[in-house]
């Protein structure tokens, strides 16, 4: 299976919402902490390596252009 | 308190006129007082003088102040007009727009297209400013007065304070021929996000505030900006933490700098500094002239109920909003939708009191929506947090070449109307494989009919609505006589009032919301479903 990057989650604003609730009230240290924690738990939820690998490679390059 | 003007006026349109009621030895006694001659008071006259129902609307000035306010006016708004036959020249006159662009710093990571669905009589925005929206109302309002409408507008009457009793509000009213007294079995209150009649009455206002100031210059220039919407989120010309240009009629453009919370105001507001803003964003060569400038900051709050005995909250004086979505003005129109035909109901004794409970419900539904819109659009525009700030620049970053974040993208949810969901005037649908579009609660979709469209056929008064079956053209129910509408369907009705039934049998509300829905006509189904409509369930 290949990375999806369609958009594919209902009610984006009501999940970003709760994203940044998530955070709130959060030292920027237990940010980049709960950020870490999340994305090992949804990395293993995919579980794909090959997707993974995608993923990051995406993410890596979304930031330089 | 003398009776100033606080502000300048854009258009003199009901100036003052001494009345007979100034005179009385005892105050007259009047069936509806609107406090408060903007937008959504004017609407509330028009929409009950139309419908026969004397009405006396109050206000401290004597027309439109200045200023564009609200510009982006919705397709419900301007169908909620058509009804009340002022569209056109709102029409005629605003700048229709589709498309809008966002940027961050100097790149465009995102466009969309509002994609106007074929078989509407109305686009989906126009931008047109508020004083001219206003005028369009008034005049309309003097074309119904020339017909009979009996609509009284005041201007240059103040109102300095109420008494309210279980059946009726005493009001005392300041003219420049000094004060006199009335009473009203109903008073309404549209007087603004500021209301001073929810202040007399003591009434909670509460919400979130935000930390940000915004400046607008509206400004005319000879440049050839397309007629769409552009967003800059942390533009490169530095001008402002955020920036929007947008269209509106008589070559004029607004512009709006978000500026930050630890602002000097008065600095700010200088001509000089608002040209370098501008100049940074126009360039060098641009010529142009300020129109009007301001600086606004906002809350999302609303007050707790709507309805206060024979007191009643619409528009801004009972729920406010951030201006990213347009949903102020336009959700106050419908407000004035959702209250006229129920308040005309109970004062012709068609329906009960508790009718106008129905109102607070559904329009407290909307504001919580619109409330809800808005503050995550605020929320994305001006992030609270570092956190918020990194997430918010990563989905801009993305949304540039991955279609995944642009969903995400927030700068600003345009008005739509809100649907009634679940709420108690609906009737439980009953038309298997009909379009969740026209569920109950929902707003009726325009569509082509003959030569003209659906729309045009709906509202005013219940109507019940054969799509490819045959109902009565009229019959009596609830001491009401009920209009039938039989169509057969083409294209459009079809997908969006049959989606999957082979016929179906509608019952509209007069502001054109879905009350129930079948697969064929039952009277009794029909009887049953408008008398809970009416708040007699």
């Amino acid at each position: 299976m290949a990375l999806n990057t369609s958009p594919n989650i209902p009610d984006p604003d009501g999940f970003y919402a709760e994203l940044l609730e998530a955070h709130g009230g959060l030292s920027d240290d237990d940010s980049i902490a709960l950020n870490a924690r999340l994305i090992l738990i949804l990395a293993n939820h995919i579980g794909d390596r090959a997707v993974l690998s995608e993923a990051l490679a995406v993410a890596a390059t979304g930031e330089t252009r | 308190m003398p009776l100033d003007d606080r502000y300048q006026l854009a258009f003199k349109l009901y100036p003052y006129e001494h009345s007979s009621d100034q005179d009385a030895t005892t105050p007259v006694r009047h069936p509806v007082v609107v406090v408060g001659g903007g937008p959504i008071g004017v609407a509330t006259a028009l929409d009950l003088g139309l419908q026969g129902i004397p009405v006396v609307l109050l206000d401290d000035h004597e027309g439109v102040g200045q200023g564009s306010r609200a510009i982006c006016f919705a397709k419900r708004t301007l169908e909620i007009a058509h009804r009340y036959g002022c569209a056109q020249p709102m029409l005629d006159k605003g700048v229709v727009w589709n498309l809008g662009k966002v940027f961050h710093d100097d790149r465009q990571v995102y466009e969309f297209n509002l994609l106007p669905e074929e078989g509407h009589h109305f686009p989906a925005f126009i931008n047109l400013q508020q004083p001219y929206f206003e005028r369009f109302l008034v005049e309309r309002v003097r074309e119904a007065q020339a017909a009979g409408a009996p609509i009284e507008l005041r201007g240059k009457n103040r109102l300095d304070s109420v008494d309210v009793h279980d059946d009726h509000v005493v009001l005392d009213v300041s003219t420049p021929d000094g004060p006199y007294r009335i009473e009203a079995d109903w008073l309404i209150g549209c007087d603004g996000a500021s209301s001073p009649l929810r202040k007399m009455m003591g009434l909670d206002f509460e919400g979130r505030v935000f930390e940000d100031n915004f400046l607008i210059a509206d400004i005319t220039m000879k440049a050839d900006f397309p007629t769409e919407r552009w967003f800059w989120f942390e533009p490169h010309f530095k001008s402002g933490d955020s920036a929007l240009l947008h269209k509106q009629p008589d070559g004029v453009w607004r512009i709006d700098f978000q500026l930050g919370w630890d602002i000097d105001r008065k600095e700010e507001l200088k001509e000089e500094n608002i040209r370098r803003r501008l100049d940074a964003m126009l360039g060098p060569d641009v010529d142009y002239e300020l129109v009007w400038t301001s600086i606004y900051t906002f809350q999302c709050r609303r007050m707790k109920k709507f309805r206060h005995g024979r007191v009643i909250f619409a528009g801004d004086a009972a729920h406010q909003v951030s201006p990213f979505g347009a949903r102020g003005a336009n959700s106050g129109i419908q407000d004035v939708d959702n209250l006229g035909w129920k308040l005309g109901l109970v004062l012709n004794g068609t329906a009960p009191e508790c009718l106008l409970d129905s109102y607070d419900v559904e329009r407290r539904h909307g504001a919580d929506e619109n409330i809800l819109n808005s503050s995550r659009s605020t929320d994305f525009i001006t992030p609270k947090s570092k956190i918020s700030h990194v997430f918010r620049n990563a989905v801009l970053d993305l949304a540039q070449y991955h279609t995944f974040a642009r969903p995400l993208v927030n700068s600003g949810r345009l008005s739509v109307p809100c649907i009634y969901d679940d709420l108690p005037l609906n009737t439980c649908d009953a038309l298997p494989g009909g379009p969740a579009r026209t569920r109950p609660g929902a707003p009726c979709p325009d569509a082509p009919l003959g030569q003209g469209f659906l729309l045009d056929h709906l509202g005013g008064d219940f109507v019940l609505l054969g799509v490819g079956c045959v109902v009565p053209e009229q019959f009596e129910v609830e001491g009401m006589t009920l209009r039938g509408l039989s169509v057969t369907a083409n294209t459009e009705i079809n997908d969006r009032y049959l989606g999957d039934a082979t016929q179906a049998v509608y019952l509209i509300r007069p502001d054109q919301h879905v009350a129930a829905r079948w697969h064929a006509f039952d009277e009794n189904l029909v009887w049953v479903a408008l008398a809970r409509s009416i708040g007699k369930d």
